[in-house]
């Protein structure tokens, strides 16, 4: 049949074949609703999720780039009204004129408003702002019975409004929403970073309180170092620049949006080439480049923050059998289990390359959300032979530790394991059950994860 | 669903006592217990399979199934389908038999082409259609070096697994743009039942590393392996022989 397209997620893992519509407005989005299938439907937005659950085996998929205005932009009150398909990308550029900035931006633009609030996305700025959902002051839903509620986070509905926040779009289908974006006076950051000799000096200097005199802050870490360089790190903390800050010939056109992409990646690489030979090249050359201590230098926001967006199709470079992010959460406290997790990955055969830790603040009230105060920990794995293996052993050193798992990232583990990390599940999947009762939404994610009934 | 590693969540065994596909089942469930169902003729075995399954953590579902009663395959393949999704559905029931009496023996001969290939044709068409439908999913065929190029010695068996070959080669095709993965699977000599008292020919192996390489072959999306893989360039090597030459191998 013409009308079954295969679709995969960030990853490039388990392909599924889903028939793919493209609604232009709300009333679309509930005829699909209404005309969906047995095997239900789900949103999808520029299917930057690493797993599956944009992705809806047999059934329908709703590809909501196709709804992308934004309707207005209040300089005054910074409330932005939009379409759920605008890319974070689009608003950026819409609203740096008015010197409004978007509260929180995750490590691509390339992530649509209704996924954002789907995934309750985060930040380098969590620790200071929240995660996405924190920013959203109403959002327009399509739910099962094919009508769209407006939900606000403290009025009538502000169950389901949680809900959807976090809630990989198994509540209906976001159309439109308003967020709060916030001032800046420029498009730049003033940056510090400091390079670490180890795990250990990396831990201290995140946890001595300097933290949270940066508004954004990140590290990368090498997890093929072993012995005295195990889990060196580059350590890059900053915040936006005021315009006194900025050097002269910058202060002209502060609000500037500065952030080409230089190529896209031909999807002609080998399964297999980004190996622990490579990566761990990479990494070495990733530490060695960076500076060992620096003060206040500018950097826009491609360099402090998202330089993979400087690269399209960059998920190419690992091949067709393609890769997967394995990202974890674990309480304050638990320092040893994450030196653990990088000792395991570091004697093990396989080998990642970009590695993020990042230390959360609080989280918001949506059940499902992933941010809670702790340790974020992200890394890359090629899929190869026995990576199964090693992940589970991971999982078992997260669980203990009382951590959980990003769905947005999440492709591979098993229900229980899931569920083990979100205690209040039960809470969103009454909330979920009250408003589509047939299940009608429905995902590769939530049949693996059993998400739904 | 299959994650990210290609771990499956179920999977249908037809000849629910076939030793290759329990050994396929079993590798599987060694990485991730999984929802196993059993088509098979009610037996001691298929019990004695179940339990072991379970003792393994799978839940195990027993399906009446006879590969001689044609038309009652898509029933039993819609049956199968009820419990949800089937991930990996995997091929495996057949006869040996014996090759004098099937070539002299018109009933013996029909029962071997019944079950070895029509049957596998009737569940074929069946699966293809619940596949089809939820967008996903793996079917795995046992085929066989035999059917590459008839031998004197083995050729009814050949000729029915020459044709089950064929159509599941042609079933990749058909089911490919649907999402579904078909892997066909050629095995040369594997020391089971079926095989139990014959003479072992060269490159003879396991059922255990005939599901080794069936399962990495379906995590990896393969559309046809042989196993072991030696096996490919010695039939590649065999089927470009003269037939003056062929006749003559002891084989």
């Amino acid at each position: 049949m013409p009308d079954s397209t295969s679709l995969r997620g960030w990853g490039r893992t388990a392909p599924t074949t889903a028939k793919v519509l493209v609604p232009r407005s709300p009333d679309d989005v509930s005829a699909a609703i209404k005309t969906a299938g047995p095997r239900g439907v789900i949103a999808r937005g520029l299917g930057r999720s690493y797993g599956d659950p944009a992705q809806n085996a047999g059934g329908t998929v709703l590809d909501m780039t196709g709804l992308a205005t934004i309707h207005s932009i209040d300089a005054e009150t910074g409330i932005v009204d939009l379409d759920a398909g605008v890319s974070l990308d689009t608003l950026m550029r819409a609203a740096l004129p008015y010197g409004l900035w978007v509260p929180v931006l995750p490590g691509t633009r390339q992530v649509t408003i209704g996924g954002a609030i789907g995934a309750d996305i985060h930040g380098k700025n969590h620790h200071t702002k929240g995660s996405f959902g924190n920013h959203v002051r109403s959002l327009d839903l399509a739910t099962a019975d094919g009508s769209v509620r407006r939900l606000t986070p403290d009025g009538p509905d502000s169950e389901l409004f949680w809900a959807t926040v976090g809630g990989m779009g198994l509540t209906g289908v976001v159309v439109r929403a308003t967020v709060a974006l916030h001032r800046t006076e420029s498009a730049y950051f003033v940056v510090d970073t400091d390079r670490t000799a180890d795990l250990d000096e990396l831990m201290s200097l995140l946890t001595d309180g300097s933290d949270d005199t940066y508004g954004y802050s990140a590290a990368w870490f090498d997890t093929t170092t072993t012995g005295a360089q195990l889990g060196r790190a580059v350590l890059t903390r900053g915040s936006l620049a005021t315009v006194d800050q900025l050097p002269a010939k910058l202060r002209s056109d502060p609000l500037k949006f500065d952030a080409p992409q230089l190529l896209a990646f031909p999807d002609v690489f080998p399964s297999g080439l980004a190996n622990r030979y490579t990566l761990r090249a990479f990494s070495e050359l990733w530490y060695r480049k960076a500076p060992r201590r620096q003060r206040g230098s500018i950097q826009n926001i491609t360099a402090f923050y998202q330089v993979l967006d400087l690269f399209g199709d960059w998920n190419r470079v690992y091949g067709s059998r393609g890769f997967l992010q394995y990202q974890f959460l674990v309480p304050f406290g638990e320092e040893p289990t994450f030196r653990r997790i990088v000792e395991k990955i570091a004697a093990s055969p396989h080998a990642s390359g970009l590695n993020v830790l990042k230390r959360f603040g609080e989280g918001n009230q949506a059940p499902l959300s992933f941010p809670q105060p702790g340790w974020t920990i992200t890394v890359d794995f090629p899929i190869a032979r026995g990576l199964h293996r090693l992940c589970e052993e991971l999982d078992e050193l997260v669980l203990g530790a009382g951590g959980r798992f990003y769905l947005a990232k999440e492709s591979r583990v098993s229900a229980a394991t899931f569920r083990a990390g979100y205690p209040r599940f039960d809470e969103w999947r009454k909330v979920r059950d009250a408003v589509d009762p047939e299940g009608v939404f429905a995902s590769d994610m939530s049949r693996r994860l059993e998400l739904t009934k | 669903m299959i994650d990210a590693v290609g771990n499956p969540q179920s999977i249908l065994l037809l000849g629910g006592t076939s030793e290759i596909g329990l050994a396929v089942v079993e590798a599987f469930a060694g990485d991730r217990p999984l929802r196993v169902v059993l088509a098979a003729r009610p037996s001691d075995r298929l019990d004695a399979a179940r339990a072991r399954l379970e003792a393994r953590g799978c839940a195990v579902e027993l399906l009446p199934f006879d590969a001689e009663s044609l038309d009652t395959h898509a029933d039993v393949v819609r049956k199968a389908f009820t419990g949800g999704d089937i991930d990996v559905a995997v091929v495996a029931f057949g006869l040996l038999g014996d090759n004098e009496q099937a070539w002299t023996d018109v009933s013996y001969a029909a029962r071997l082409a019944q079950v070895n290939y029509t049957a596998a044709v009737t569940v074929g068409v069946a699966l293809a259609e619940r596949m089809r439908e939820q967008g996903h999913g793996s079917i795995v065929a046992f085929s066989s070096v035999a059917g590459e190029r008839a031998r004197r010695s083995n050729f009814v068996y050949g000729s029915t697994k020459a044709g089950l070959d064929a159509f599941y080669s042609g079933l990749t095709e058909a089911l490919r743009p649907h999402g579904v993965t078909v892997t066909v699977v050629r095995p040369g000599f594997v020391h089971t039942r079926m095989t139990e008292g014959m003479r072992p020919t060269p490159l003879a192996t396991t059922p255990e590393a005939v599901a080794a390489t069936t399962v990495d072959a379906v995590r990896k999306r393969r559309e046809l392996i042989w196993t072991p893989a030696a096996w490919r360039f010695v039939m590649s090597a065999l089927r470009h022989l003269p037939r003056a030459v062929f006749r003559r191998l002891p084989i």
